[in-house]
């Protein structure tokens, strides 16, 4: 799936990384808990979270995570965004929250990438 | 045989906000000398979560990376409290971090397996009151 699809889907505002929305992500993950989403690595994957820190961008760095969605309209800081741009990782703000945020995705197509 | 490569980072404790910079350092040094994306990831996971460890458990310590013919070595020693059940510490879910670290993202007791499930070889070295030191291979 498209980030651009994504961030359609999820009535998204795209903080950073406008000139990756054509890239493609095989999965997602939905979680604010850090060290679930380094558990198992999923490939191109984006992450959805609630969790408004640095750690998050670093975490999506690690694994190699193409985009990450905030929801219920958090913004993340310019830190963050300085970061996550030096990461090479899309940002964006999504106004719904993540049961629905993720159900849109899946329901969509865009598996866990464990399965 | 040429030498192996080192890298060294002092790890600040207390800092959360900053806590995983010498992994995302290690990250692109590792990607700058051309290793493959999974290697480097395994490497720069296990180390990340040994890094927020150290800042969450032991305020901060030293993280030496050492690049060798056939693997990644990477040593994180701190002067912390130590661990007192290292098998205890190593089951999924058992953490003693403080609720704040939790509401931060960490602590639900992953960091120590993470680590065990991305690395070849590890080794808790840890006496109470004394500190810890891990050790952690990946091969390559």
């Amino acid at each position: 799936m498209k980030i651009e699809i994504i961030r359609d889907l999820l009535n998204a505002d795209v903080l950073c990384g406008e000139d990756r929305l054509l890239n493609d992500v095989l999965s997602a993950c939905g979680s604010d808990m850090m060290s679930d989403v380094l558990a198992y690595v999923k490939n191109q994957a984006v992450l959805l979270t609630g969790l408004v820190n640095s750690q998050v961008i670093r975490t999506a760095a690690m694994m190699d995570m193409e985009c990450v969605v905030f929801v219920r309209s958090k913004m993340p800081s310019e830190e963050m965004l300085a970061l996550a741009k030096e990461c090479g990782i899309t940002v964006m703000t999504s106004p719904m929250r993540m049961y629905e945020a993720c159900g849109i995705l899946y329901s969509e197509g865009l598996g866990s990438g464990t399965e | 045989m040429s030498e192996p490569l080192v890298f060294t980072f002092k790890v600040d404790g207390g800092d959360f906000t900053s806590a995983g910079q010498a992994s995302v350092q290690v990250k692109k040094n590792l990607n700058q000398i051309g290793f493959p994306p999974e290697v480097i990831r395994r490497v720069s996971i296990a180390m990340y979560e040994g890094e927020i460890n150290m800042v969450i458990h032991a305020d901060g310590g030293v993280a030496t990376i050492k690049v060798d013919e056939n693997c990644i070595e990477i040593v994180l020693a701190d002067k912390g409290p130590g661990i007192a059940d290292v098998e205890k510490a190593m089951q999924e879910g058992f953490s003693t971090a403080p609720d704040e670290v939790r509401g931060l993202g960490f602590g639900a007791g992953m960091g120590l397996p993470n680590m065990k499930r991305y690395t070849d070889e590890m080794t808790v070295d840890s006496t109470v009151g004394v500190g810890t030191t891990i050790t952690m291979k990946v091969n390559y």
